[in-house]
């Protein structure tokens, strides 16, 4: 291969890499360098930011431990709830489902995103409210039961939410499971249960991984289903930042909780993606 | 030819043509556009038509879209269903919970509003802002400053210059429902008892720090505007206690009150006589204690893209007819005595809409400083994400 080749290649690559670059530089580096720059600056008198170096944001972080707190404890505890539900409709979709009705299936797990996510927890406020289930129970003579703006209610929402994602990525690593496998497993003698525990969940990790990051990583920055299914008092620290920017105008502190929920958000990505890495024990994590 | 008699002279259709190319190329005003092509005088005199248009203001070019920002439940849908009939304006509604949310959009930029609907007390800040612009009545000739009372529209005025015109007044209050809810509530002190006790789960506050905040100082005896801190933190301790109790914090309570999902919510006066004429057995009730008195204003943000269409649709929300249909549909009581007096007798005889002056008397306009004051601002804050 010759020198010119070379750079012809390089050309070539840096030509499709640009756009996605620029796309990178223009709407994900450059505002993350204003946000920290606001990180560290004041609140104007009347709301906004105001040039200044101080790190008293950051020491004002306490005072939202709690939507931190509720936000690193539900979104982790949301993605377990949507894995558990998740695995066995995934492994029915790609083991146990008729061949020819798969493609119908999977389909169906991924229609719900064609209805904007807004409008299906509107729905819910609806099926959780006084004339929901709350209207029926009370037929059978249970009165006044609350559903809607419960901490229950939002883990429902984002089960029900989030499923797909979860879904979609075990279904990919479990339907290119080497069958074979599972029969060699048999074969040796292996009973189905100690077939899955020992054979399919292993090969299946990476796909529940990637799950479980993905969702877990969406429901930090989560802020629609805990406002609409909450009622404004479950609080993320999506929530708390719509406050900061939309309402008392405090831009500083507002960007320094970003920056502190993007740390945290980094942190939890590179920690997930070791211990997928050691339990798969490859390199190759399938990203979907 | 001499120079008096070209001035005259019709304007040719080359003429005509190249005027009309360079408006749309920006490089000149409109204003000189309608001078020199004479359209301006033709539609001043055909605006004196009756039933060719109903105001100068619909002379300009309108365009097919505007947007207005205001707050929940407060206009009739067939208003601006009749302004677009007339004018083929359609206009787009943002709603909005809070003046505060307003002022940080607004600050922010870019947000589209041809009209918007700000409280009295925060007026004077936008104008300090710069974020609108001063009124120019003469667009506005349904709008008549003497038919108004003074009381509820001296805060649309900044320096003699008008820079917002009235939309309603009203109060902000208690509504509950009486039949899941029985003992009396009077009072904001009751008020936040109940909440924790007999409306367990079943009471909202307003995601606005004005009322919320305001209120629970009520109750505690200090003034709905204080921003001292030993009573904004008192304030705090009684807000953080009630937050468990509470079904919601949100300023759209009617849905929640409707479905009785909520029993018992700080409520304003439109939305109180819209609950009261739906469902007989929600009241709404002003605290003895205390609580706001406001009025909403009209304004036209500096950025806005439309200007023309905010101010038709201003025009046009000011004529005294299409105004006593908006007050019929939305309850709040009218600040225009042309207005009163079109009103049917059951509305202004309603004592949600129209309560006896003594039940007013505790009562207080927002003032200014408690829209930009931090430690409002952050106890608010603080409060939703306990």
């Amino acid at each position: 291969m010759t020198a010119a080749t070379n750079t012809k290649r390089n050309l070539v690559t840096a030509a499709l890499v640009a756009p996605a670059a620029a796309w990178l530089m223009i709407f994900l580096v450059l505002p993350f360098i204003a946000m920290l720059v606001f990180a560290f600056g004041e609140r104007a008198p009347e709301g906004g930011y105001q040039a200044a170096f101080t790190f008293a944001q950051f020491a004002n972080l306490p005072t939202r431990a709690a939507a931190f707190w509720n936000t690193l404890v539900l979104a982790p505890v949301g993605a377990l709830a949507c894995l558990l539900i998740a695995y066995p409709v995934a492994y029915y979709l790609a083991v146990k489902a008729n061949p020819r009705y798969r493609l119908i299936l999977v389909s169906l797990v991924v229609v719900p995103f064609w209805t904007s996510l807004l409008v299906r927890t509107y729905a819910w406020m609806y099926i959780l409210g006084s004339r929901g289930i709350p209207n029926l129970l009370s037929m059978i003579g249970i009165e006044d039961v609350r559903m809607l703006n419960t901490p229950g209610a939002v883990l429902l929402g984002i089960v029900y939410g989030y499923l797909p994602l979860m879904i979609m990525p075990i279904y990919v690593s479990l339907e290119k499971l080497d069958r074979r496998l599972l029969e060699a497993s048999a074969d040796l003698g292996a009973k189905p249960v100690s077939t899955f525990f020992g054979v399919t969940l292993p090969l299946s990790l990476p796909g529940v991984m990637t799950g479980v990051a993905l969702v877990t990583i969406l429901l930090l920055g989560e802020y629609l289903i805990p406002q609409l299914l909450g009622g404004g008092k479950v609080f993320f620290i999506g929530n708390a930042l719509v406050d900061l920017f939309l309402q008392s105008r405090n831009w500083p502190f507002g960007s320094a909780i970003a920056v502190t929920l993007v740390a945290v958000v980094v942190v939890i990505l590179m920690v997930a993606m070791r211990i997928a890495f050691r339990v798969a024990g490859t390199r190759q994590v399938d990203l979907v | 030819m001499s120079k008096w008699y070209r001035e005259n002279a019709p304007i040719t259709a080359d003429q005509l043509g190249d005027e009309l190319m360079r408006l749309k190329r920006g490089s000149v005003t409109r204003r000189h556009f309608l001078g020199v092509t004479g359209l301006g005088l033709a539609t001043a005199v055909l605006a004196r038509q009756p039933g060719l248009f109903n105001s100068t203001a619909f002379a300009g070019d309108l365009g097919t879209q505007m947007s207005i920002a205001t707050w929940p439940n407060y206009h009739d849908p067939a208003t601006f269903e009749a302004f677009q009939a007339a004018t083929g304006v359609a206009v787009e509604v943002n709603v909005f919970g809070s003046n505060e949310e307003m002022l940080a959009k607004l600050q922010a930029g870019g947000t589209g509003w041809d009209l918007f609907v700000p409280t009295n007390y925060t007026i004077s800040t936008y104008v300090k802002l710069g974020l609108i612009d001063e009124l120019d009545l003469s667009k506005l000739p349904n709008y008549d400053a003497s038919t108004e009372t003074a009381r509820f529209t001296n805060e649309g005025v900044v320096d003699g210059k008008t820079y917002a015109v009235p939309k309603n007044w009203g109060t902000t209050g208690i509504a509950l429902n009486s039949g899941k809810i029985k003992t009396p509530v009077t009072s904001w002190k009751d008020f936040f008892e109940i909440a924790m006790t007999e409306a367990d789960g079943r009471a909202m506050v307003h995601d606005y720090q004005l009322t919320t905040i305001g209120n629970a100082l009520v109750s505690l005896g200090y003034s709905f505007n204080s921003i001292k801190p030993d009573e904004l933190a008192k304030a705090e301790e009684l807000l953080i206690k009630v937050k468990p109790h509470l079904y919601a914090i949100n300023s759209d309570y009617q849905p929640s009150m409707r479905a009785t999902d909520a029993w018992m919510t700080m409520c304003w006066t439109n939305d109180g006589a819209q609950l009261n004429r739906d469902m007989p057995e929600i009241q709404f009730v002003l605290g003895k204690d205390g609580g706001e008195i406001w009025s909403d204003f009209y304004a036209i943000p500096k950025s806005a893209a439309n200007k023309a269409a905010g101010y038709a649709l201003l025009n046009y929300l000011m004529a005294p007819e299409n105004a006593m249909k908006e007050h019929i549909a939305n309850g709040a009581p009218t600040t225009d005595s042309r207005v009163m007096k079109l009103l049917p007798a059951d509305v202004t005889g309603n004592k949600i809409v129209y309560p006896d002056e003594a039940s007013l008397t505790p009562l207080e306009f927002g003032a200014a400083v408690t829209l930009t004051d931090p430690g409002r601002a952050e106890l608010m804050a603080r409060f939703k994400s306990a």
